[in-house]
């Protein structure tokens, strides 16, 4: 009686596990009805299962999409480089990383800190224009929770809410977005003069539905003063959480959107790319992780009047949560990624 | 990562005309396959060029959009940079915020 062949996989957390085909292919199946059960989505077809077998049933160190299918990619954090100052980071990135789009940052990703250091960073984005060729947009995180005490002035709402003190919680995450917009169009006004191409608003909803209006209201208003501004929000996960639970946009409410309704409200607010987000689940394989993600984020796709780049990085959209994701796996998801839902880029 | 995903699945930056591609939806907000195709109609070539090394280090020097300097492959008497940038506005018809700004500033 023949055996299946073992193949070498992961699971969400980076370690090496082996899983026969039929297993992978039970992982795949149980990620796209564990996803559509959620989120109320459809699963995949069986093509999509199937060749997401092929792509994870695979021995092979490294996947690929075909010739021809190549993606945009909008590398965040293209300063992240362990030597060198940030402008000639973004230089290696473009020159010996093949990066598409640009980020410059600092380490304190957040623009609540940016705004305390942004003529010096938006001289960093001078500098830097001169000498790149590729489209460089600045990125930080809206990063609401920054706002609270102790790290600023707002009540802290984790606080309140455990106490019942329901309304004052909302009231200071209202307040909180305010001043995270006022920072966010601040630090933005100043990277447009300095020349860059746009910004990037990165793990936008981190904090729960406030943090994605503060940049939902941030992208309208820059998108009025710059029409010609690039505006990039990636998402921090698959769902929007309540944390205030009543917040609408254009009279949508942010609590519990999935990515095709996420993707909705930033298009509306007149962001040129979308990035959604699913986070990786450290306990189940990378097939399981990446049907999961396939499953969540094909609605977006047939409504997107603009482009979407899934947020394939340390631990989401497929992509184990370590330091270092190891390339077979990173390559599966974004050849996953690209292969069944025809994304725009990563 | 960024390397992983280059050789995966990136068209491939300022190898080919990722960066071009890439230039339309930042600022025009172009899905894929229209910025593919608005790309290649502008350099003159086949959507499929787009993506080739050799193809398009040819498309670039000949159009001064900026190539990447490697040893003896440098042309530092070609557009790079802030150069290059001027010639991919106009190349493409697309505004570049920092092209704006140097011709203010130098008062061109």
């Amino acid at each position: 009686m023949g055996t299946e062949t073992r193949i070498t996989t992961r699971l969400g957390d980076g370690s090496p596990i082996e899983m026969t085909p039929s297993e992978i292919r039970a992982d795949v199946e149980d990620g796209s009805t564990a996803a559509a059960r959620r989120a109320k989505v459809p699963p995949l077809t069986d093509d999509e299962l199937d060749h997401l077998c092929e792509i994870f049933s695979s021995n092979a160190r490294f996947s690929a999409v075909d010739v021809g299918d190549e993606v945009i990619l909008s590398s965040d954090g293209t300063c992240s480089i362990d030597a060198g100052l940030p402008g000639d980071q973004v230089r290696v990135y473009q020159n010996s990383l093949g990066a598409d789009i640009l980020e410059l940052a600092t380490v304190d990703y957040s623009y609540k800190a940016v705004k305390t250091i942004v003529s010096s960073e938006a001289q960093a984005m001078k500098v830097a224009q001169l000498a790149t060729v590729a489209p460089l947009a600045y990125g930080a995180m809206p990063d609401l929770g920054r706002y609270s005490r102790p790290d600023g002035p707002i009540e802290n709402w984790s606080e309140l809410m455990p106490r019942g003190r329901i309304g004052e919680a909302r009231a200071a995450q209202e307040e909180a977005a305010e001043l995270a917009v006022e920072d966010m169009v601040f630090c933005a006004d100043h990277f447009w003069e300095a020349g860059a191409d746009g910004m990037n608003y990165d793990t936008a909803g981190a904090s729960g539905d406030a943090d994605l209006l503060a940049t939902l209201r941030t992208v309208e208003t820059l998108r009025e003063k710059y029409p010609d501004i690039g505006l990039e929000v990636g998402m921090a996960s698959e769902m929007v959480l309540g944390m205030h639970g009543e917040l609408e946009y254009k009279a949508r409410r942010l609590a519990g959107m999935w990515p095709r309704e996420q993707m909705q409200v930033v298009q509306e607010a007149g962001a040129t790319i979308f990035g959604p987000a699913v986070n990786t689940n450290t306990t189940k394989s990378v097939a399981w992780n990446t049907a999961r993600s396939c499953t969540l984020i094909k609605p977006c796709m047939a409504d997107a009047e603009i482009p979407v780049h899934p947020n394939v990085g340390m631990g989401v959209c497929g992509v184990p949560m370590s330091a270092f994701p190891p390339h077979d796996a990173v390559s599966r998801a974004a050849r996953a990624m690209v292969d069944i839902l025809k994304i725009d880029g990563l | 990562m960024c390397a992983s995903h280059a050789i995966a699945a990136g068209m491939g930056g300022m190898r080919t005309a990722g960066d071009l591609v890439a230039r339309m939806q930042v600022t025009r907000g172009m899905r894929l396959s229209e910025a593919k195709d608005h790309v290649a109609g502008k350099l003159g070539v086949a959507r499929d060029h787009l993506s080739d090394p050799l193809v398009m280090r040819e498309v670039r020097r000949e159009l001064g959009l900026g190539v990447l300097a490697f040893d003896e492959l440098a042309f530092p008497d070609e557009p790079g940079g802030i150069e290059a940038k001027f010639r991919i506005a106009e190349v493409l018809d697309v505004p570049i915020n920092s092209v704006e700004r140097f011709r203010k500033r130098a008062r061109i």
